[in-house]
């Protein structure tokens, strides 16, 4: 079926008038109205570059640019929105080159990486775009080939009418297409046409970044540029004294300034910087809680008995299912703080010259960069720039702006450009954590096993709700509490990769493990026999789309051999998180006496795939990410200060512990969602569900090589 | 501070720096080399791998008065073109998501090939195991090893 769209006249062609240089479709991305059309010299896009960069150009020669306005952090969005754009275009991909677009408030909105969000706010202004500019240059062909439109085809850019037999490419009509009325309405292509999207398609970036090209903010240099490092206050506390002369004595320092709790050594260099920091001699003092992890055990206990907690839903009469049970449940799980330690370390440069600031950086959120800046200098932020480098991953760190300002504070301080660069130190101490949470889950089964009570209490950190209430099993039990604390810490806390669903995921579908053990029923079929639930008879909202889930289940199972061989002990878990659904299920033996993970069978539905490699990347490295987590990474603070400062302490999961991974993916006919996050929940409880098959020790916290569970036996990771 | 004339990439260098100054802050800050990156600075991740003398080193925790005559390899000296036969099997398998610890993973994976150029996988994984990829692309750098082997 084609999908047409209105497309609206009046913001078609800004610019009518024909030149040599080339036609420059300017669209606009994200507004509901469909893509602008823009013709403009070469000399006026060259001179003008800064306020038309969300353009998709086609050059005389029939190259094709398409400017990629979202932070690239390794989610592949650089690859996979032109893809879109392309593909509506009939563009040959071979000639389409892609380039990151700057901070432009104007052109985009949403411009920014978080939440998987980006391709199913974008999917169809995408293809709108692509199809507009299509529609212009069959326009121009067909009135200068004096031919009927409805006859001419476009392929790989090259555009026929066969009738007559001419041929040419995109770049013969780009003067005529400036003269063209635009079109009331754009016609998308029928998905089963698609030839670009669906399809492998490489990284855009790959050739510089496998040649070490200046890709990300990291390599930024500029003439007369600075160098800073900061050394920050711990959680809680305040500067008392700053005794900077034997930093400043380091050859190569030439500035040590102060803002707020920070001290910022400078200089022309970065290895002085790194030396220096460490002979700053800063006395702090309490300035609020200043807390160890001791203390949140604590907080979480007392808070968890006694805390005044928020309703988040509630369903039937909980107080009677739990009275009138024939058993009860009951279950509390844990998970550590947790940094995002991205390979790239924070960095930015900023250069402030009076009201007016370049910044050039890895963020996640552009616009945030720009409106905190403004804020701090009382400027309009109009008067900020900001270039997107590519990110050396983000997992959520980059969404703070906290490091850009930094460089704004040094370099106004200095009066010279500069780029704060944090070492991996400052990294896992400098904060914006995963904060750690508790929850307690509670289940009443009556006499037949059937689930008719379910609690679920969860105690978190500066998280907000630390629940997603209308998730499964919500709509597939009668009696249901679903409730949250907050504790205020003093330590920062942001959003991590799959944010609150990266640990929540793992603790419920674990509970549900448990659940069925009680039950006597298999993980599987008590997990089919809730979600029949939820379609035949669901009870209040549900925040999901059943049949989605009820599809990754089955595939799941299936192309696991699930329960099949008995001596492969498998774990089961499904989630549903970031509009997209992913089941998995791990496969371990025991060898020897120990439990050795093999292999992790993932089903998503995603909705359709737009880059197959690129999908596989997000959901193998989503598996990888909640893998290694879960298993080896623990931040532990005393004082305020975590313990563990570098990948020494703070262990991250390598090539040896990644078992075989094997990906599927489902097809339900819905268009594309996100993958950046999805696949990450599920992980942890399908490994220690399986953990659990094999050995009958249960993991309720993480990470699982630091329980006493593990105390006695190794747990090991071979691929099959 | 001293003079140190250096060898990269098949050019002579000469930097004036601190005897101690990694070799790592040398090419990224000194010679605007800055395809060798940092990450942890105490040789735990591999991001900054180069060869030194064709052997897989951690720059980051390399003093460059220990660099003496060494012929020092950087991604950018890897090949004219981009071309040698990791980085097209890198390109082949499309390794990278952020790319960021690509050119550490590239350096040690053509050093190990180079002294075993025909790996097992698990000979693969033990190389590899010295370079953390935060991303997860494990699964396809131990591919592009392979791959790179055979089609040397
Ligand atoms: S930066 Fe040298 S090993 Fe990590
Ligand atoms: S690709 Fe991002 S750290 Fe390896």
């Amino acid at each position: 079926m084609k999908t047409v769209t209105k497309a609206s006249r009046r913001d078609f062609l800004k610019i009518a008038g024909t030149t040599a240089g080339g036609l420059f479709i300017g669209f606009n991305w994200f507004s509901c109205d469909s893509p602008k059309v823009e013709v403009l010299s070469t000399e006026e896009i060259l001179s003008q570059a800064k306020s038309f960069n969300s353009y998709l150009s086609i050059s005389p020669t029939g190259d094709v640019v398409i400017y990629s306005p979202n932070p690239e952090l390794g989610q592949n969005i650089k690859t996979s929105f032109p893809m879109v754009v392309a593909e509506e275009l009939e563009a040959d991909w071979e000639k389409v080159r892609v380039v990151q677009a700057n901070l432009d408030a104007e052109k985009y909105d949403r411009q920014l990486t978080g939440g998987s969000g980006a391709m199913p706010h974008s999917w169809e202004r995408l293809r709108k775009a692509g199809a507009t500019a299509k529609f212009v240059l069959v326009a121009a062909a067909a009135k200068t080939w004096n031919v009927p439109a409805e006859e001419i085809t476009v392929e790989k850019g090259i555009i026929s009418h066969k009738g007559s037999g001419k041929k040419g490419h995109f770049g013969e009509f780009v003067a005529e297409a400036a003269i063209m009325t635009a079109p009331e309405e754009v016609t998308l292509k029928d998905k089963k046409d698609f030839k670009i999207i669906g399809t492998p398609v490489k990284n855009v970036d790959a050739k510089d970044i496998y040649t070490g090209k200046p890709l990300y903010g990291i390599d930024f240099q500029r003439e007369g540029m600075k160098h800073a490092m900061v050394q920050r206050a711990p959680f809680g506390m305040k500067i008392k004294s700053v005794d900077d002369s034997a930093a400043r004595s380091v050859s190569g320092v030439t500035d040590v300034v102060q803002f707020g709790t920070s001290v910022a050594v400078v200089g022309n260099t970065t290895w002085p910087l790194l030396k220096a920091k460490k002979l700053l001699k800063v006395e702090y003092e309490a300035d609020g809680a200043v807390e160890s992890t001791a203390d949140h055990d604590r907080l979480f206990a007392e808070l968890m008995a006694k805390g005044k907690a928020e309703v988040k839903r509630k369903d039937g009469n909980v107080d009677a299912a739990f009275k009138s049970a024939a058993k009860v449940v009951t279950a509390e799980y844990q998970c550590p703080f947790l940094a995002h330690s991205p390979m790239e370390p924070e960095n930015f440069f900023a250069h402030v010259q009076g009201d007016k600031v370049e910044l050039v950086g890895p963020t996640q959120t552009p616009d945030r960069a720009r409106q905190e800046t403004a804020q701090l200098l009382g400027i309009p932020p109009e008067n900020i720039t900001v270039e997107i480098t590519r990110l050396g991953g983000g997992f959520g760190r980059r969404l703070r702006a906290d490091y850009v300002i930094e460089a704004v504070e040094v370099s106004r301080a200095i009066n010279a450009p500069v780029k704060v660069t944090w070492s991996r130190e400052d990294e896992l101490t400098g904060g914006a954590y995963r904060p750690a949470v508790r929850y307690r889950f509670e289940a009443a089964l009556d006499a037949n096993n059937t689930l008719i009570g379910y609690k679920l209490r969860g105690v978190g950190m500066n998280a907000g709700n630390t629940t997603r209430e209308n998730n499964f099993p919500s709509g597939a039990v009668d009696n249901l509490l679903i409730e949250s604390i907050e504790h205020k810490s003093t330590i920062t806390t942001n959003a991590w990769r799959a944010p609150i669903t990266n640990f929540l995921a793992y603790a419920e579908q674990s509970f549900l493990d448990e659940v069925a053990l009680a039950a006597g029923k298999d993980p599987v079929d008590l997990r089919m026999e809730l979600l029949n639930r939820a379609k035949t008879n669901p009870v209040g909202e549900l925040g999901y789309d059943v049949d989605r889930m009820i599809g990754v289940v089955k595939t799941a199972a299936e192309k696991s051999n699930w329960g099949k061989n008995p001596n492969v002990k498998q774990g089961f878990s499904v989630y549903f998180s970031h509009r997209s659904y992913v089941a998995q299920v791990a496969d371990i033996e025991v060898q020897g006496g120990s439990p050795v993970l093999k292999k992790v069978t993932a089903v998503t539905d995603c909705g359709m795939v737009v880059n197959p490699t690129g999908a596989n990347h997000q959901v193998r490295g989503g598996i990888v990410d909640g893998m290694g987590h879960a298993m080896y990474t623990n931040l532990t603070f005393e004082n305020g200060v975590p313990k563990q400062r570098n990948f020494d302490s703070y262990r991250l999961i390598r090539m040896k512990e990644v078992p075989e991974i094997d990906t599927h993916f489902v097809d339900s006919g819905f268009d594309p969602t996100g993958l950046g996050e999805p696949a990450l929940p599920p992980t942890g409880g399908a490994i220690a569900n399986a953990i659990f098959a094999a050995t009958g020790r249960r993991l309720r916290s993480q990470p699982f090589i630091e329980q006493k569970e593990f105390s006695d036996i190794k747990l090991e990771i071979k691929r099959a | 501070m001293a003079n140190y004339n250096l060898k990269i990439n098949g050019k002579s260098q000469t930097v004036d720096v601190e005897d101690d100054t990694p070799l790592l802050w040398v090419l990224r800050d000194n010679l605007g080399l800055v395809g060798t990156k940092f990450s942890c600075g105490i040789a735990q991740c591999g991001a900054c791998t180069v060869h030194v003398d064709g052997k897989a080193t951690f720059s980051c925790v390399t003093p460059i008065s220990s660099v003496g005559n060494s012929e020092v390899t950087t991604i950018e000296g890897l090949s004219e073109e981009g071309n040698h036969p990791v980085q097209k099997a890198w390109e082949e398998v499309d390794v990278a998501q952020c790319g960021y610890c690509q050119a550490g993973q590239i350096m040690n994976a053509a050093a190990f090939l180079k002294q075993n150029p025909n790996p097992s996988m698990e000979e693969i994984d033990n190389a590899m195991n010295r370079n953390i990829c935060r991303c997860g692309t494990y699964h396809k750098i131990r591919e592009a090893v392979a791959l790179a082997a055979k089609t040397k």
